[in-house]
């Protein structure tokens, strides 16, 4: 398959990612924009990385370690995600709700 | 020899910081020792110099080191003794030392860490003086200049608690200030012109000005002079300048650095004989100053304050001889006037001793059988100043009168005129002091008393001086080759005399008329001696003064003039500036700038709104513009470069 797929989806992904953090105001649903902005980097990453392994012949390894970096990107996601749901629920458990917009004591 | 020379201002200089750093251990008698006798080590090597310089006729030009050297321009540090200078060094130090001596006795009632402090002062301005008439070069006499001037005002406000006092010693530094800024430029001229400030090599090059190079050079120089040696239309400070003590006005206000400008002038003779106006106008200036101070010195009351308008009128005459090219004359009065004004002021500076201070002479009279040697000697220095022969004055006074006739037979008998009131406000100060009844409190008469010794041989030794000194410059009316004087400073003098010579047309007076003047002159001085004796010997009250007799006793209302024109509109400008451009320009800027960065800092702090959404959105919008710029950068820098 040709590259410009996987970057036009990964972009597409990427855009949904922002827009959805951008527009909405449940914490859940932003957290998962998030990761989607993540996942549509994670893919584009290993899509460059397969190609080069492809077309380069720089050795048996070239290009891997682009996927290399995507497994510890989804480490730290899992990580993060962790401790993004615990704050959540801390949230929700203090505040009864979940809107972002809520959470605007850093004001003044 | 060359130690020798770097003596002179070297003792005084340690006579200073000894007197100056130990004042508070040094006891009085130590201090007076330290002090005085400096100035007579100073006095005694300035002899020996003086035989020196007199026998070989050569002036001793020793240089030590470069004050200033900047790529080819040099400025040493150097002195120069020739005949001009030496004669100089021995009326400053030769009086200097007789009212150091006086001193002692006059301040003996300071406390002994103020006594140190006043002679401190004397002492370095002892030494400013002597660096003035001894340097080699413009610069040196520069330094002098503004230390005579530094000392003027410390003495001047000696008396520190009094605020009158300070207000005078302000007020002579600001109006020697003033000249000092036109003696500035022209040294800044002449070494522009010539690249160099020694004298030889100015005097030399002399040629090299255009005219109206040479008359502004000449012009900015005697603006100093004007400063220094109190000439309208910076006078005023010498008569306030009597707030000093005694002895400061005698060897300061009187003897030695008012006639810096003299000196200075008479230093470079040969730029004011090439220079086309200038000598006119320093022989006006002189002469108006002359006739102008005499009669405000005709209605003055205080004893001081005559004496000092009559120093402000003899240095007028001095500067007449400068004019008019009698420079041999000028010299010669300055040396004659440091005689007896020296003298004058002492005697005054007696009488003032005696009557605890009190300066008034409506309040004094009959001095003359408590105080023999006092009343004498001042006699003898009002005759010397009156001008009667055979006393000093009139020897030195006739060889300005008689240069002045040459020159324009106006400024001879506007001179006479000025000669005639001396010799009347003079013997008027005399006889109101020392004739008649004493006037003064019962108290003061019970305390009248002569002077201690220290006070009376210094008046001796002046009056024998005053007496005598003129025989040093006789005319030659009387004895072709007499005028010892001449003779000794025609070296210096010698390119002047050669430009004239071959420039003026020469109309000398005849001996014949000039025995007639000399004797018509003598005669009317002593009717007016006469007049002043009989008119004030027996004065018992004194009515208030009306019309001319008030302004002049108010001194013309000069003061008052200067404080119209010159010193209010610099007060309202100062105001203006205070109150308008302070309060609107400058606190407006200052707090503008801190009322601004409020305001702004008030507008950008709503952008910090606490919504989470509205960061994340200018993260994002600021991303996209980066990347744009990061994409474009080749055009928008293109872009850029245009505009700039």
């Amino acid at each position: 398959m040709p590259i410009h797929y996987y970057v036009i989806l990964s972009a597409t992904l990427f855009c949904i990612g922002i827009i959805g953090v951008l527009t909405r105001r449940n914490a859940i649903i932003v957290f998962m924009c998030i990761e989607l902005m993540l996942n549509a980097v994670n893919l584009l990453l290993v899509a460059f990385s397969k190609m080069h392994h492809g077309s380069l012949l720089q050795g048996a390894n070239s290009g891997i370690d682009g996927q290399i970096f995507v497994f510890f990107i989804m480490v730290v996601a899992a990580a993060e995600v962790s401790v993004g749901l615990a704050i959540i629920v801390m949230m929700y458990r203090n505040v009864h709700s979940v809107d972002i917009n809520f959470l605007n004591r850093l004001k003044n | 020899m060359n130690n020798l020379l770097l003596l002179i201002p070297l003792l005084p200089f340690i006579g200073f910081l000894v007197n100056g750093l130990f004042r508070k251990s040094l006891s009085k008698s130590m201090t007076g020792i330290i002090g005085s006798g400096v100035i007579l080590a100073a006095f005694v090597i300035s002899l020996v110099l003086f035989f020196k310089v007199k026998g070989s006729g050569a002036p001793i030009v020793v240089s030590y080191f470069d004050f200033i050297s900047v790529d080819a321009f040099r400025i040493p540090f150097a002195f120069q003794v020739d005949q001009l200078s030496s004669l100089f060094l021995l009326i400053i130090t030769g009086i200097g030392f007789l009212i150091h001596v006086y001193s002692t006795a006059y301040m003996n009632g300071e406390r002994p860490e103020h006594f140190a402090r006043y002679f401190a002062y004397l002492n370095l301005f002892v030494f400013s003086m002597l660096l003035l008439v001894m340097g080699a070069n413009f610069v040196i006499m520069f330094i002098g200049w503004e230390g005579v001037g530094l000392c003027s005002y410390l003495l001047i406000g000696y008396w520190f608690k009094n605020n009158n006092y300070n207000y005078a010693a302000k007020k002579a530094f600001v109006m020697n200030r003033i000249g000092d800024l036109g003696f500035l430029l022209a040294i800044f001229w002449i070494i522009a012109k010539l690249g160099t400030a020694t004298y030889s090599d100015v005097f030399a090059q002399v040629g090299s000005f255009t005219p109206t190079e040479l008359t502004a050079i000449t012009l900015l120089l005697f603006v100093g002079a004007m400063g220094k040696s109190a000439q309208i239309p910076l006078y005023t400070w010498l008569p306030d300048a009597m707030a000093g003590p005694t002895p400061v006005s005698a060897l300061i206000h009187a003897a030695t650095m008012v006639t810096a400008g003299i000196y200075m002038i008479a230093r470079s003779n040969i730029m004011y004989t090439i220079a086309p106006y200038t000598s006119d106008i320093v022989a006006i200036i002189g002469l108006a100053t002359a006739i102008f101070a005499a009669t405000i010195a005709l209605k003055q009351n205080d004893i001081k304050k005559v004496l000092a308008y009559s120093t402000v009128s003899q240095l007028g005459y001095m500067f007449l001889g400068l004019g008019v090219g009698a420079y041999t004359g000028a010299v010669f009065n300055v040396m004659t006037h440091a005689f007896f004004k020296a003298l004058l002021f002492l005697g005054a500076g007696s009488v003032i001793h005696a009557m605890h201070h009190e300066q008034d002479i409506r309040n004094m009279g009959g001095l003359k059988k408590h105080m023999p040697v006092t009343h004498i000697t001042f006699l003898l220095g009002c005759l010397a100043i009156a001008g009667v022969p055979p006393f000093s004055g009139f020897f030195s006074k006739d060889e300005i009168l008689v240069g002045a006739y040459n020159e324009n037979p106006l400024f001879y008998y506007i001179g006479v005129a000025g000669a005639l009131m001396t010799a009347f406000y003079m013997f008027r100060l005399y006889a109101l002091t020392f004739l008649g009844k004493f006037r003064g409190t019962a108290e003061q008469q019970h305390h009248l008393h002569e002077s201690p010794s220290a006070i009376t041989i210094p008046l001796i030794v002046l009056a024998i001086l005053s007496v005598f000194g003129g025989f040093l410059g006789i005319p030659a009316v009387f004895a072709e080759g007499a005028h010892t004087l001449e003779n000794f400073l025609a070296p210096i003098f010698a390119a002047s005399a050669t430009y004239n010579e071959s420039h003026t047309t020469g109309h000398h007076l005849s001996h014949q008329t000039e025995w007639i003047m000399m004797g018509a002159v003598t005669l009317l001085i002593v009717v007016v001696i006469a007049f002043a004796w009989r008119a004030y010997s027996r004065r018992e009250k004194f009515v208030e003064n009306r019309g001319l007799g008030k302004v002049l006793e108010n001194k013309w209302y000069v003061d008052e003039l200067y404080d119209a024109i010159i010193v209010r509109p610099l007060h309202l400008v100062g105001g203006f500036i205070k109150d308008v451009f302070e309060r609107s320009v400058v606190d407006g800027a200052v707090n503008g700038v801190g009322r601004l960065i409020q305001y702004s800092s008030r507008q950008v702090r709503l952008i910090q709104n606490g919504q989470v959404g509205s960061y994340i959105l200018v993260m994002v919008l600021s991303l996209v513009v980066i990347i744009l710029i990061l994409r474009e950068q080749e055009v928008i820098f293109t872009a850029l470069r245009r505009i700039f």
